[in-house]
């Protein structure tokens, strides 16, 4: 019964989507502005609707519903009630479902909430959000139901992904796609403003707060993702380059050059097309990464039910919403009036530069994910091109962006006088010498980008709290507070990848009980191995003991796991962090003399990566809600003047 | 100039979608190859995995005639699917030997009287080493094996009923 209604409630959403996408356009080609009110009603309506949807899955998976196939699939009675919860979306189906379920709540949110763009324009933004939302459902009810019945029932579920069942899949995945999904918005926006050709600093202003919000997101869940396959997967890495993260970067790398020419377009009225233009491109990306990890091009072709109808389907959708939007944006822009111009040096130029850069890191991440499948889909074969590809290409770039952030918020709107820049850029170019100093004296072997990295994160972090500098600190504005944290965050972030990176200690050891090993500035000692059981699996732990000249000695147990449901393997990493880094330690396989392989890691400061991610999603918020805050207030004392 | 810079986007779109509907929809991009086609089985001598079933020998294979080797496990979903399409190449007199992954003789004995028991021998690989010997990282999978005992077909993935002539054309082609 639940299957049915959220069935039910699914195609009555898809209907409703169709009734918004047909009033919309009547609307628009009847100039009938006031077909607006209905609009948001039936935006709001098809949200509710998926979110009841979304609920009744949540309600079959703690249920262990195995007369639904989905669940029988992927849920098991034995699973504690954390991971039935979140393993709703930890499959294709569920998954895709919280992508539409997303979808329509942003569409909703906006019908509720946005006051500020003319009502043309977000009659034509609520269309195509609309628009996307009927081919997401088309794909769902047509090719990936999840509600689908198994008869006769399964008579035991089939488990959940061992890897997946962690406290992060509860995390990761929603905030992950609330970010991806988010940028449909900016999305729509974009493609309401080449409708009516509504594009200039109003536009600007109302487009930004969606992009913060979804970009704010796909921060944490980018943060949260690396920091999850860094402990769960047990290889001691934090980034691997990996398609799938490729996937979710790529839409972070668009949307914070969005977020900042959004910027020049709402203070400045400069950037036009380019704003649009990524404003399409952010969400594409998302479309893109959504299609390469649910077609079944990346995982390999395997038993859990990849189909290539499915990968047809979704490039089916990508060509319609990605191909229309750029078309529309040929035959649109040409006739949007060019905005504002300005000075190579001054605040717009080094926004301007950012963005260059950004694009430029962008499309080597794309190309460097996409070539391999290209290579494979056109000759059959197999490579990779991995982390020195990525590393020695975007990295340098990616030093020079750092490098653009300190100078950029230290300029002057519209035009600045280089001299005047370079004295304000003194105290951050004094702070990265002292570091170039201090690391040539004591540690003289390290390469060279960690080492760049070093000395750009020195001065970055003083260039960034730079703009605080002589200002009435009780009178700064809530989003100059933002900016100066999500910048210092990214130089805390690279500080932690350079150091790690540099400073990085790792052995490899055949261990029998007994044994002391050193690694970094510690002495582990390994006590003993013993099975233990869980509530779903059953492990070997190994306890090891960390001591460090006189303190206090860490305990540290790290297991090999058996799952039964499905039968698979995991090794769970022993963590443990300390003020000036991260013991990192895994159990490997016995060998037949009574040794253990184990892998042990001392990571300085490593924790600052995520520390840096965390507090540029912080610096997000508060501008968010800094934003807002501000144009409420316009907002209302315009009202009381009328 | 600036005109054909706007249509730049689009036309690189069109070339992502150009690569990646050929690699979709030209089928032969979805079939591994796999690295063991045309090698003999590896060695193995594996225990009966369920009740009235003799154990499977990589010797025992290489008896003239051409096999079907399904690699199956009665907690695996995909493998009851193909149950039905095991069935039709069975009667359509393909002898089918299998290999049980990571399981036990009574829920193997369990998933065949619900499922159907199209098999002569099952072996039973516990800790899935015959199954890595032989390439294969997943269940279900289905090889075909030819008189002499070498590996001429595999198919990766649950055996749908579209799949079914394509196999048994590869059994006749090992013949």
């Amino acid at each position: 019964m639940i299957a049915e209604a959220g069935l039910a409630a699914l195609w009555l959403a898809a209907a409703l989507a169709a009734l918004q996408l047909v009033l919309g356009a009547l609307g628009l080609t009847k100039q009938r502005a006031e077909m607006l009110g209905g609009v948001r009603r039936i935006a709001l309506a098809q949200a509710l609707l998926t979110v009841f949807a979304f609920a009744c899955l949540i309600l079959l998976f703690l249920r262990v519903d195995l007369s639904v196939a989905l669940v029988a699939q992927n849920d098991h009675a034995d699973k504690p009630w954390l991971y039935k919860f979140a393993g709703t979306w930890g499959n294709h189906e569920g998954s895709m479902l919280m992508w539409v379920t997303i979808l329509a709540a942003a569409g909703g949110a906006v019908a509720l909430f946005e006051r500020r763009l003319n009502e043309r324009t977000l009659i034509a933004t609520l269309a195509a959000q609309a628009a996307i939302g009927l081919g997401f459902y088309a794909f769902l009810l047509f090719a990936s139901n999840p509600f689908a019945r198994l008869s006769p029932p399964a008579a035991e579920g089939q488990g959940l992904n061992p890897l997946l069942q962690d406290p992060g899949l509860a995390f990761h995945p929603p905030t992950l796609y609330l970010g991806y999904v988010g940028l449909s918005v900016a999305f729509s926006f974009a493609v309401g403003a080449l409708v009516t050709r509504y594009v200039g600093p109003a536009f600007a202003r109302a487009m930004r707060p969606w992009v913060l919000a979804a970009w704010i997101m796909l921060t944490l869940g980018i943060t949260a993702g690396s920091y999850w396959a860094y402990y769960e997967l047990g290889w001691g890495g934090w980034w691997f380059w990996d398609p799938v993260e490729n996937a979710s970067l790529m839409p972070w790398l668009a949307a914070t050059a969005l977020l900042h020419s959004v910027t020049v377009l709402a203070t400045r009225d400069g950037l036009r097309a380019w704003t649009i233009m990524l404003a399409v491109v952010a969400f594409s990306m998302s479309m893109v990464g959504t299609f390469l990890v649910r077609s079944g091009i990346l995982t390999s072709v395997h038993a859990f039910a990849v189909d290539p109808r499915r990968g047809s389907f979704i490039l089916a959708l990508l060509v319609l919403y990605i191909g229309g939007a750029l078309a529309l944006f040929g035959l649109r822009i040409g006739t949007v009036k060019e905005g504002s111009r300005f000075d190579l040096v001054s605040r717009e130029g080094a926004l301007v530069l950012n963005n260059l850069l950004l694009s430029a890191i962008l499309g080597i991440v794309l190309v460097g994910t996409l070539y391999p499948l290209a290579v494979e889909a056109t000759t059959g074969e197999k490579l990779s091109v991995g982390a020195p590809y990525f590393n020695s290409a975007a990295g340098p770039l990616a030093l020079l962006l750092v490098a653009v952030m300190a100078a950029g918020p230290l300029m002057r709107w519209r035009r600045d006088d280089l001299k005047v820049v370079v004295q304000r850029l003194a105290l951050p170019v004094l702070l990265a010498a002292c570091a170039l100093l201090a690391l040539t004296i004591w540690a003289p072997q390290i390469g060279l980008l960690p080492r760049l990295g070093l000395i750009l994160a020195a001065g970055v972090a003083a260039g960034s709290v730079a703009p605080l500098w002589k200002r009435n600190l009780r009178r700064t504005p809530l989003f100059t507070y933002g900016m100066v944290i999500a910048h210092l965050g990214i130089a805390v972030s690279l500080a932690g990848m350079a150091s790690e990176s540099a400073f990085i200690k790792e052995t490899l050891v055949a261990a029998r009980p007994g044994e002391t090993h050193v690694v970094g500035p510690y002495k582990v000692r390994f006590d003993s191995v013993e099975p233990v059981a869980g509530p779903n699996w059953t492990a070997v732990e190994a306890t090891l003991t960390a001591t460090r000249d006189d303190r206090q000695p860490l305990t540290l147990r790290t297991q090999s796991r058996s799952y039964w449901a499905p039968p698979t393997e995991t090794s769970e990493a022993a963590i443990k962090t300390v003020l000036d880094g991260q013991l990192y330690v895994v159990l490997g396989n016995a060998a037949e003399d009574g040794r253990w392989q184990l892998r042990l890691w001392w990571k300085p400061f490593v924790t600052l990566i995520w520390l840096g991610g965390a507090m540029v999603a912080f610096g997000g918020f508060l501008s968010l809600v800094g934003r807002v805050w501000r144009e409420r207030r316009a907002y209302g004392r315009a009202e009381a003047y009328a | 100039m600036k005109r054909l810079i706007l249509w730049a986007p689009l036309a690189l779109f069109i070339l992502f979608v150009a690569v990646f509907a050929s690699g979709l929809i030209s089928p032969s991009s979805h079939d591994i190859r796999s690295q063991m086609i045309g090698k003999p089985l590896p060695a193995f001598d594996l225990p009966s995995g369920a009740p009235g079933h003799p154990g499977l020998k990589q010797s025992a294979l290489a008896t003239g005639e051409p096999h079907l080797l399904n690699i199956f496990a009665s907690w695996c979903i995909p493998c009851a699917a193909e149950a039905p399409q095991l069935k039709q190449l069975a009667d359509a007199g393909v002898p089918i030997d299998a290999i049980a992954i990571r399981d036990r003789p009574e829920d193997v004995a369990s998933f065949l009287s619900r499922w159907g028991d199209p098999y002569r021998a099952i072996g039973s690989d516990v800790d899935s080493r015959v199954q890595m010997a032989m390439g294969s990282s997943g269940v279900p999978e289905t090889f075909v094996v030819d008189g002499k005992g070498i590996i001429r077909h595999q198919h990766i993935g649950q055996i749908m009923p579209e799949d079914v002539p394509a196999l048994l054309a590869a059994v006749r082609a090992a013949r």
